[in-house]
């Protein structure tokens, strides 16, 4: 078959721009039916930006869409809908405190409106349950389901509508890679049902498995378009950052500290909604290693890093940092740096100054703040000396943070809770959202940090990464610790089994005894 | 390039420029109001602002209308910093007279200086513990203070009433009325022959220092913090609950002296339902200006203008005073719509797709420890 | 001892009628929370429809034109918030503060300049129920003796109820106060929505506040509203953001409002303004120990950023 009469969408010449950045430039793309394509590119390449404008969400300053050769103009998602395209976010479009079925009928128009067409949405519903035998039941709320289902319900949404273009960004941050498998699988299915399949990823592996063909996007623009099978990882690679990159474990030395720098023991404590988050985890990090946490968002490590950091209190247990005993809430930043997940929400205050910023740890020590006052002289100084240091790109250290770009930002959190050289560094999900070169620059300095003697505490969704820093890694699974592995020769399976629940066949170490090691 | 913020003068410019212009605005629209009923604006303005400055008596009468809404909008202000919504000024008022009452009436056998002085803390004591309920609610239960201060205000009216028609009452007298304030503890007249206390050289005072607590100590830069980024303000160390409890002791506090101002300067006996309008103009006061305490002098000057000019412009004109609330509030709603008071972000949001790598290249981080 | 029926009967009859501008304004005030919009302007609203509503029935004579002209002041003043909040995504509470700002003053205003000779008594909402039936103890005089507007109340807050539940408009409308985006990606409008709940918290508002001043007395007093419109957002709370249960919250507020009334009638030896006061008290009470986490409207305060993908 005439591969270019099967193109059921084309997008030609698609540029975009938000303000101070380009984030789509000239962009060609067109899409074959039945087929699977992956949009390869590092954060912020404009993957993301151009799929929402494919879904009517974004409108492009210059180029158009063309759909069966017909000129279209996708001003709302309604518009893609009807159209054929359907699209599941990185951050579920779901309402969490609703059930499955209202999610449903929150898309699919009613037969008889105004009022709510739930048997239609029922019987369709369970056809397709029935059809790719999923767990999940109408009545279902959204927030007691595992992540993986609430994927799957995103999923059931478009299928329900009988969409035509599925449009996948990035699905398998959240999952492990049992149930990555059975995400391929399914869009295996949908191919050769007719649909076709955009799948975002920045993960060349997977690219490299489930597209035909991949289009990889640099800076907002092209690079190539390329059938899958007759390109290499490294030439993805190659593409997508303009240089060669692995991410490889690097060599280091054995630290063989006794000393610990974190002890947690049977630490118990609730989520928000005040369900057990963590059940009993017992947890120890010595001085000069890095022990990475692995396993899906949301089994409990981002409570694991709140008690750490004293903004959860536990409910049963203890915690210690480098000998001292924690009770509720802990500051002294010789003991614990911290960066957190989201940078803007607990790490940074957007609205004040960099220089604000930078001593929001040290406000209350001399020399400082004198009797309560703060001394704005040796805070200019400190700030710029920091910013200096770590090569801070801003133009003056009173500009406000919100103006910073994202990995500025991080390099803002990174040196000022670094600076005094705390005993425990707990970096939760550092690199998400930067560009891989600051990404290779947290990873440095976090080994930097281990190798002059901290105990680092790393987590992470995206197992490459833990795979490459820790010496060790435990998975966490519903609030417990599965088991432990070694960082070196990391036996990808078993952690992988773990994520999903399976406990380490072999009984874990004795994460006391680490160090003694064999 | 990173990106930086447009046009810092501008900006600057923008902030002064933005309540003015809605200032502007509520005039002109007031004005309608005004030829509706027959009458001149430019006439009715001018009898304003004749009224409010025209005369030493109407400058002091200016200031005497200042003084509360400077020291009531501090309070309100005060506690916006936090991120406090403090609408019960009028209760705080109401509290903070009561207190200082009780205080002033009362003949003790200390110099005059010292019996002043403990009728002004004992004022700002009880604008403190009235501010103190939905403090600890707020700290301790998450209750949004907003709706409890304001019922509180109407419950701290009330109360205060009560204790005036009992033991403060005196009798027999055309009002319900306290005893008068005893010469010891009244505030300083600071012009000759008219009524301008020295509640207004406090509420100036007490701007300027606030500004600086605001900006210079580690309490005032905790308040700000907490308003700016509650979650990271808990990271950092700041004892978050203290914080709130403390903010609205003092946002309280303030309230309370502006009752304070009103009985042991203006008025020298409390009276049942004194004030109606005082505490809500602190909250537009506060509003207007954008939460600074700097800010809160030229708005508490206009708003204090317009209610001494409005006299002024009824007797002249015929325009009632009620048209002063409304070219207040006028002016809130338009300060709002044109661009935005408080903390919210500017139209214009980044969206989370943005990218945020293309701003900057970073080929030499960290630096070779070698150099 | 004489069991105070007659009283307790009274009580209860005030009670409702007392309940009556709450439950209006508060099923008006759910459409918006629901859809994440904060509007504290309630207060304001319910004053200047309870003023549009003595200004139209004093100058048409008809109670049913009366209650149009709140219901469009309501929803004018509806609209103005829906703009600052929505459309400039100015902080709804400051924006709601300065709604109220202005209501105070405007009707001050313009009660003086449209009552200046004193205040004549005009048309109220009339009295629905067979005369025959009023004598029937207890039911009587609480069932058949109350103003119409009493049973509108009522049937706005089933009308609700119906509409949030079993409607695609409901639906919607819940979306956009729990998840805006997922609405967004739905393809609806979060905006529209979100206009259509503040217009609707805008009218039923003046609804409320014309059955305040012409459910009963029939004049319109500078700041009549005292405060009615926060409790309203108390009975929210207390009612978990559902129709019916913060209908039974506004009713209890009632209870204690003409608890008032008639504890001065009887002359319970309690001062008076303590009596005064409780309304108030049970609103802090209230609020005190009902506040939780999981019932309020994820998005409630938060601006709608379409810019924000």
């Amino acid at each position: 078959m005439d591969p270019e009469s099967s193109v059921i969408l084309r997008m030609e010449g698609i540029s975009k721009r938000f303000p101070g950045v380009l984030a789509n430039d000239d962009i060609h793309l067109d899409i074959r039916k039945g087929e699977v394509r992956g949009l390869l590119g590092e954060n912020g390449a404009g993957k993301t930006t151009l799929m929402n404008i494919l879904y009517g969400l974004h409108q492009p300053d210059a180029g158009e869409i063309l759909i069966s050769d017909r000129r279209v103009k996708i001003d709302s998602p309604r518009v893609a809908v009807d159209l054929g395209i359907g699209m599941v976010h990185q951050h579920f479009m779901l309402v969490e405190n609703m059930t499955a079925l209202e999610n449903v009928l929150l898309v699919l128009p009613s037969r008889r409106p105004p009022w709510l067409d739930v048997g239609g949405a029922r019987s369709r519903f369970d056809k397709i349950v029935q059809e790719h035998g999923l767990q999940i039941r109408p009545s279902n709320l959204v927030w007691q389901m595992p992540v993986v289902d609430q994927q799957w319900l995103e999923i059931l949404k478009l299928l329900i509508l009988d969409v035509q273009l599925i449009i996948l960004d990035e699905p398998t941050a959240v999952l492990a890679p049992s149930q990555i498998q059975r995400l391929f699988d399914a869009i295996r299915r949908f191919a050769v049902q007719g649909k076709s399949i955009i799948f975002i990823s920045h993960k060349l592996a997977e690219v490299k498995e489930i597209t035909d063909r991949v289009t990889v996007l640099r800076d907002g623009r092209v690079v190539r378009t390329v059938e899958t099978q007759f390109a290499t990882t490294a030439e993805l690679a190659q593409m997508m950052i303009g240089r060669s990159v692995t991410l490889e474990r690097k060599p280091r030395a054995e630290m063989g500290s006794r000393k610990e720098a974190l002890s947690v023991r049977g630490l118990h404590c609730n989520d928000d909604r005040g369900v057990e988050a963590l059940k009993g985890v017992d947890l120890t990090i010595h001085s000069g290693e890095i022990v990475g946490v692995a396993g899906v968002a949301g089994n409990g490590q981002g409570e694991l890093a709140d008690c750490i950091a004293g903004l959860r209190e536990a409910t049963r247990g203890k915690i210690t940092i480098g000998g001292s005993s924690v009770r509720g809430v802990f500051r002294d930043p010789r003991l614990l740096g911290y960066i957190p997940e989201d940078r803007r929400k607990t790490g940074l205050v957007v609205d004040f100054s960099v220089a604000d910023n930078l001593i929001l740890r040290k406000y209350r020590m001399p020399p400082f703040n004198r009797k309560g006052f703060l001394q704005w002289d040796a805070i200019q100084r400190e700030a710029q000396r920091l910013i200096a240091r770590l090569h801070i790109r801003t133009p003056d250290v009173n500009v406000l943070v919100r103006n910073l770009s994202g990995g500025n930002q991080q390099k803002i959190i990174v040196s000022r809770e670094l600076d005094l050289q705390p005993q425990l560094i707990l970096a939760s999900q550092p690199t998400r959202g930067l560009d891989l070169a600051s990404v290779e620059s947290v990873h440095r300095t976090l080994l930097e940090e281990r190798n002059r003697g901290a105990g680092v505490l790393f987590i992470s969704a995206e197992l490459s990464e833990v795979l490459a820093l820790s010496d060790r890694i435990v998975v966490f699974f519903k609030g417990e610790i599965m088991g432990e592995v070694r960082g070196e020769g990391a036996d990808v399976q078993a952690v992988g089994r773990m994520m999903i629940g399976e406990r380490s066949v072999a009984p874990a170490a004795n994460p006391a005894a680490v160090g003694s090691d064999a | 390039m990173p990106r930086r913020d447009l046009r810092p003068l501008a900006a600057i410019l923008l902030t002064w420029l933005r309540p003015v212009l809605a200032i502007l605005l509520a005039f002109i629209v007031s004005s309608f109001l005004i030829l509706a009923q027959g009458v001149n604006p430019l006439a009715a303005y001018a009898a304003l602002i004749k009224g409010a400055f025209g005369s030493t008596a109407g400058l002091a009468n200016t200031g005497v209308k200042i003084a509360p809404l400077l020291l009531g909008g501090l309070g309100v202000a005060v506690g916006l910093k936090a991120g406090l919504f403090n609408i019960g000024a009028e209760g705080q008022l109401y509290l903070g007279a009561l207190a200082a009452t009780t205080v002033g009436v009362t003949d003790l056998p200390v110099p005059a200086w010292f019996h002043l002085t403990l009728a002004i803390v004992a004022g700002f004591a009880g604008g403190a513990l009235w501010a103190l309920i939905p403090g600890l609610l707020r700290a301790y239960r998450g209750v949004n203070e907003f709706v409890v201060t304001l019922m509180l205000s109407y419950v701290g009216i009330q109360l205060v009433s009560y204790f005036l028609h009992g033991p403060l009452r005196e009798v027999p007298a055309p009002y319900v009325q306290s005893h008068q304030i005893l010469e010891s503890a009244r505030l300083p007249v600071l012009v000759k022959g008219t009524s301008l206390h020295a509640g207004l050289v406090i509420g100036l005072i007490l701007a300027v220092v606030l500004h600086y607590f605001l900006r210079s100590t580690s309490f005032g830069f905790e308040t700000r913090i907490l308003g700016a980024n509650p979650e990271a303000s808990r990271y950092i160390g700041i004892n978050v609950r203290r914080q709130i409890v403390l903010v609205m002791l003092l946002s309280g506090g303030l309230a309370g002296l502006a009752g304070v101002g009103e009985i042991l300067g203006l008025k020298w006996r409390l009276f049942d339902f004194f004030d109606s309008m005082l505490g809500y103009d602190a909250i537009g006061v506060a509003l207007l200006a954008n939460a600074n305490p700097l800010g809160v002098i030229p708005v508490s000057l206009f708003f204090g203008a317009l209610r001494a000019g409005a006299n002024n412009m009824q007797q002249v004109v015929g325009v009632e005073t009620a048209l002063a609330t409304v070219i207040q509030s006028l002016a809130i709603v338009f300060v709002i719509g044109i661009g935005f008071v408080g903390k919210r972000r500017p139209a214009f949001a980044e969206p989370e797709t943005q990218p945020v790598s293309l701003a900057i290249a970073e080929p030499d981080w960290p630096p070779d420890p070698r150099k | 001892m004489d069991f105070p029926t007659e009283g307790i009967v009274n009580w209860l009859e005030s009670a409702i009628r007392l309940a009556t501008p709450l439950i209006i304004a508060a099923t008006g005030g759910l459409f918006v929370e629901r859809s994440g919009v904060l509007n504290i302007g309630i207060e304001g609203m319910m004053l200047f429809g309870a003023f549009a509503a003595v200004a139209g029935s004093f100058l048409t004579g008809n109670v049913l034109l009366a209650a149009l002209m709140a219901m469009v002041v309501g929803g004018l003043l509806g609209l103005l918030h829906a703009y600052l909040t929505v459309t400039r995504r100015a902080d709804q509470i400051v924006s709601g503060a300065a709604i109220n700002l202005l209501a105070l003053g405007a009707t001050d205003l313009l009660n003086r300049r449209l009552f200046l000779e004193g205040r004549p008594r005009v048309a109220l909402f009339p009295v629905i129920g067979p005369e025959s039936m009023r004598d029937i103890p207890i039911a009587g005089p609480l069932v058949f003796d109350q103003p119409v507007i009493v049973w509108i109340a009522m049937l706005l807050s089933i009308f609700l109820s119906i509409l949030l539940y079993r409607t695609t408009i409901g639906l919607h409308l819940r979306s956009a106060g729990e998840h805006s985006k997922a609405l967004r990606s739905a393809g609806h409008s979060v905006v529209r929505l979100r206009y259509f709940g503040v217009l609707m918290s805008g009218i039923f508002a003046g609804l409320g506040g014309a059955a305040l001043s012409l459910g009963a007395v029939g004049i319109f007093t500078p700041n009549m509203t005292n405060g009615r419109g926060f409790v309203v957002l108390a009975a929210f709370v207390a009612g978990k953001w559902n129709p019916m249960l913060v209908a039974i919250a506004c009713l209890v507020f009632g209870m204690a409002d003409a608890l008032q009334l008639q504890a001065q009638a009887v002359g319970m030896g309690i001062p008076y303004q303590f009596l005064i006061m409780l309304p108030y008290l049970l609103t802090v009470a209230a609020l005190a120990g009902l506040v939780g986490r999981t019932t309020t409207p994820k998005e409630l305060g938060k601006p709608y950023d379409p810019q924000d993908v």
